[in-house]
């Protein structure tokens, strides 16, 4: 029967039926994508709280501070990666299937990045300039997240895989994953910077770019490893 | 036909591995202690006083070798997860497990040695200098490891994951550490440096060789002890464990 279906579907359409099965579960419960857009807003909002209102201070904060606060953002959405698939059981109807399993994983990191990363990266440039930065630090911002939170939900995906069903999930997850995370707010929150002391933003935006094509191809492998040792 | 001279997949067998594992750790550890004693010594009292930094650079014979051993340690750790994951022996989990308590310890004892180190020195315990912050997070690679082996109670399924974690970490390492050096440059950060150390006098060479040889030494045989009480809580109920104990 699934064989015979999946034959008929090939693996585009497989990745795209995933994938819109993703948005549209996402569609019904729509408090999973806006609480960590809210949860960023309210992040980024208590650093200027903490810090002061300096308007030089704060701007040459902002790129870290709306980097970490994307950081922990995509993190706080990581763990419903896996968990609801895992206890209804559809995961493991999914590493039987005819399909590879690390395209599924792929799809669904794709799918983790429209509804956790991309809302971040159009809700960036508001923050942005509450911190006062100007369009053209604010394109780079934008430009630099756009090719960093792929990356997060890509490297975020193994250690979803990884504490799948362990006590203690949450917290486990953000100590495995932060250290991992560590060169993509280097090379994103140092875009901004760069470009704001006159290197140009291109060197950081580049390497980017690498982190997100090297991660594309060995995430998608180590998680689908994870998951089947978690399947088990 | 030839036989190999040792069948190394007699080891694979947590039973032989075991009694190998037992017969091998006095030995490293008599090195470990004899090393340790013979650079101690020429640490302490052959040695000449640096010129620059006085007896406080004395520090080194014990932090060069702890920073050494703690990403040494990682990398092996990762090899023992890769040949676990690979052959799937159970033998190579349980070596991953018991090296990361101790490349752990050396990571953290790294930092703590630099930071008394550093006060005298540079005054100031902390720099966020390219290689410190590497060594603090490779510190946390180790407690990431520690804490996913101690949150999944079915022991092989932890083996696994932490193998993938280990693999996972050890292709980041360089990735994080190169990312951290050039964040470091581009902000121009402190201006310290630890190459610009004077070359260094021959005893001092010495000692600092003593004092590495004798931490590997001491991490073998620390690991290796500990790789037998993994062992034994793991195979419990069989039946050669029952007859060890008596």
């Amino acid at each position: 029967m699934r064989v015979s279906m999946s034959q008929e579907m090939g693996t585009t359409s497989v990745l795209w039926a995933v994938l819109q099965r993703e948005v549209s579960l996402a569609m019904r419960q729509k408090g999973e994508v806006l609480t960590p857009l809210v949860f960023f807003v309210v992040i980024a909002s208590l650093f200027p709280l903490g810090i002061g209102p300096e308007s030089a201070l704060l701007l040459r904060m902002a790129p870290g501070v709306l980097w970490v606060s994307a950081l922990l953002a995509a993190m706080l959405s990581l763990q419903r990666l896996f968990s609801t698939d895992y206890s209804d059981g559809t995961l493991e109807q999914m590493a039987l299937s005819t399909t590879p399993l690390g395209l599924l994983v792929l799809a669904k990191s794709v799918a983790h990045f429209l509804l956790s990363g991309l809302p971040l990266v159009l809700v960036a440039p508001v923050l942005g300039l509450q911190f006062g930065l100007d369009e053209r630090a604010l394109g780079v911002l934008v430009a630099s997240l756009l090719l960093g939170t792929p990356t997060l939900s890509l490297i975020g995906s193994i250690g979803a895989a990884l504490t799948l069903g362990v006590r203690g999930a949450g917290v486990l997850l953000s100590l495995l994953i932060l250290p991992l995370y560590i060169p993509v707010l280097i090379f994103g929150a140092g875009a901004v910077e760069a470009d704001a002391a006159g290197l140009g933003a291109g060197g950081h935006l580049s390497l980017l770019a690498a982190l997100l094509v090297v991660s594309l191809f060995f995430a998608p492998l180590a998680t689908t490893a994870a998951l089947k040792i978690s399947l088990e | 036909m030839t036989t190999p001279a040792i069948n190394w997949f007699k080891f694979a067998s947590p039973q032989s591995f075991y009694f190998l594992a037992g017969r091998l750790w006095p030995w490293f550890a008599a090195l470990a202690v004899l090393l340790l004693t013979a650079g101690l010594w020429v640490a302490f009292f052959v040695a000449p006083v640096d010129a620059q930094q006085g007896q406080g650079y004395r520090i080194i014979f014990v932090h060069v070798p702890a920073s050494q051993m703690s990403m040494l340690i990682y990398v092996v750790m990762a090899g023992w997860a890769g040949l676990g994951l690979a052959l799937n022996t159970r033998v190579s989990g349980m070596m991953a497990s018991a090296l990361a308590p101790t490349g752990a310890l050396f990571a953290f004892l790294s930092l703590v040695t630099g930071a008394l180190w550093g006060k005298p020195m540079w005054g100031t315990w902390w720099v966020w200098d390219a290689r410190l912050t590497s060594e603090l997070i490779l510190l946390f690679l180790y407690l990431g490891f520690l804490a996913l082996q101690s949150s999944i109670d079915e022991p092989r399924r932890a083996d696994k994951a932490c193998a993938v974690l280990a693999l996972v970490g050890v292709v980041n390492v360089p990735i994080i550490y190169f990312s951290v050096k050039w964040w470091n440059t581009l902000h121009q950060g402190a201006s310290v440096s630890l190459t610009s150390a004077p070359s260094m006098a021959s005893t001092m060479l010495t000692g600092m060789l003593l004092m590495v040889l004798a931490f590997w030494m001491y991490s073998i045989a620390v690991a290796l002890a500990r790789v037998r009480v993994i062992i034994l809580a793991r195979e419990r109920h069989a039946d050669w464990v029952q007859h060890a104990m008596e």
